[in-house]
């Protein structure tokens, strides 16, 4: 009980405590920047959990053969791959003392043709699903559907050269015209709207941290039988 | 069946070849389109004209290559516009990639200079160390913008070329955040631009301007203009800031320089495209609906 619960809930307290008043009093403050160079040292420990999870995950699918099992394979003979690279720094010209992403070393071509294509690959998917979700779902069926896709409407049309065009009422780029009336629509309602979420955000994040710190809420801690 | 059924439930893959095409066309044929700069990019254009040569600006790069699309022509565009003004730049990241972000946009500026140099010139070269340096990726999101708010050594003894910071002419002088001029952030998430307003720039007293992708930028419009004095969303805004610097340095008014207003072309025809589709599926429902009433 001790080590599972007591000590845990006191360093959270603590921790979040001293940090609380590092910005209240410029005394504590240089304790509040210590508290953070050893969040340093804790997410290395976090490197470690996060790519043993992942191991085990997809072991785990490779070794009961279960759907899209080879897509497993594919991923732990990436992570591997990449971690003997990286930690070895493989023919990085710059030897093991140098920057890790040096030009020419294995670890940096796999970011160049490997990690950076497939990253933005996966983003640009997202133009395909947008032009389908708009062709599908945006519809003005009620009041507020209809409000949503006429602003919408007048935000893509005013991020675009044809707002300006469309604007023929006005000198390009001057006067009130659909850019102009694009912006208004993001400086007034968008921000409005942004700001009571933020507030709200933010008070719901005071509640919960000063509960975590007083130890009412214990759910990181997990249960009792984890 | 009807003619706006065949058009309703059309399959998806037309809309994937439309889109596409959409796309990729504009790319191969560079087509380009006017871009009218609007009042928040030219207040971000104008923080860094009103810097004095030789001020010290530090850049954040926390974005990685899913949003460099979006990011990377701002980065460039801010990295050329220090360099011209002889604006010294203090580099660092707070997303792991950030830093091959950082040496990408680096690599882009710098050769640019140097090509540049060999007709004749900018007035002084940009030289790493003395004009620019990179110190890399540190692990710690608003931990580390917490810390470097009163001390850069104590998270970055040395920087990506592990030379101590005390021994760099740049960072003369420069203890904190506290030290610098400005702070430029371009992100694409958490840790971002609002954590260095409210961590960073705030508490230091510091003037910052950013840029995010465009669906970020409506979540940082509250902090523009008191506490960010300037902001660019998207790629619209990243093309519209090109144009500036291209108007007021004429060498990098090439298009072929400015991946934002290149890029820019294919997402305005993006954006007719899905404003098409918007409005076909809208008759469709509306005759739809008409038909089912007559019934």
């Amino acid at each position: 009980m001790l080590v599972k619960r007591t000590i845990p809930l006191l360093i959270t307290g603590i921790v979040g405590a001293v940090l609380i008043f590092s910005k209240l009093f410029p005394a504590a403050e240089s304790l509040g920047e210590d508290f953070s160079i050893y969040f340093d040292i804790i997410a290395v420990f976090a490197f470690v959990l996060g790519g043993g999870n992942l191991v085990k995950i997809h072991a785990d699918k490779i070794y009961k053969q279960a759907k899209g099992w080879g897509y497993s394979v594919v991923c732990v003979v990436g992570f591997f791959a990449t971690l003997i690279i990286g930690l070895t720094k493989m023919h990085n010209p710059e030897g093991i003392a140098g920057d890790l992403s040096a030009q020419g070393s294995y670890f940096q071509l796999i970011y160049a043709f490997i990690f950076k294509p497939l990253a933005a690959t996966m983003f640009a998917l997202l133009a395909f699903y947008v032009a389908s979700a708009s062709y599908r779902a945006f519809r003005a069926k009620n009041l507020e559907a209809t409000v949503l896709l006429v602003s919408a409407f007048i935000i893509l049309l005013g991020r675009t050269f044809i707002g300006t065009w469309l604007s023929f009422w006005t000198p390009h780029g001057e006067g009130f015209g659909i850019p102009q009336l694009a912006e208004w629509i993001m400086n007034y309602p968008n921000l409005a709207g942004q700001r009571a979420i933020m507030i709200g955000i933010a008070l719901g994040i005071v509640s919960t941290s000063l509960k975590i710190i007083l130890g009412v809420d214990r759910g990181y801690l997990g249960t009792d039988s984890d | 069946m009807g003619w706006y059924e065949r058009i309703r439930d059309i399959d998806r893959r037309w809309i994937f070849l439309f889109m596409s095409v959409a796309v990729i066309v504009p790319l191969l044929y560079t087509i380009e389109f006017p871009e009218f700069p609007t009042p928040m990019v030219r207040d971000t254009f104008k923080v860094i004209e009103n810097l004095h040569p030789g001020s010290k600006v530090l850049m954040s790069f926390d974005y990685d290559p899913a949003s460099e699309p979006e990011l990377q022509p701002m980065a460039t565009a801010w990295l050329r516009h220090c360099a011209e003004r002889e604006i010294k730049v203090i580099i660092m990241a707070l997303w792991p990639i950030g830093q091959d972000m950082a040496r990408d946009t680096i690599t882009e500026v710098t050769r640019d200079l140097d090509e540049r140099a060999k007709g004749g010139g900018p007035k002084t070269p940009w030289v790493y160390g003395e004009n620019y340096v990179n110190l890399g990726y540190k692990s710690g999101g608003q931990g580390v913008i917490n810390v470097v708010l009163t001390d850069f050594e104590k998270f970055y003894p040395v920087d990506t070329t592990n030379r101590p910071l005390s021994s760099l002419p740049i960072m003369k002088n420069v203890k904190s955040l506290r030290d610098v001029e400005l702070i430029i952030n371009i992100s694409a998430g958490q840790p971002g631009l609002k954590e260095w307003v409210q961590f960073g720039a705030d508490p230091a007293g510091v003037a910052i301007i950013g840029g995010s992708t465009a669906v970020q930028s409506p979540l940082l419009y509250p902090y523009y203009p008191r506490q960010l004095s300037g902001l660019l969303g998207g790629l619209k805004a990243a093309a519209e800031y090109e144009q500036l610097l291209g108007d007021k340095y004429p060498q990098y008014s090439d298009i072929s320089q400015n991946k934002g207003r290149i890029r820019m072309g294919a997402q305005a025809i993006a954006h007719l495209v899905i404003m098409l589709f918007i409005v076909v599926g809208n008759v469709t429902y509306f005759v739809e609906r008409s038909r089912g009433k007559r019934r």
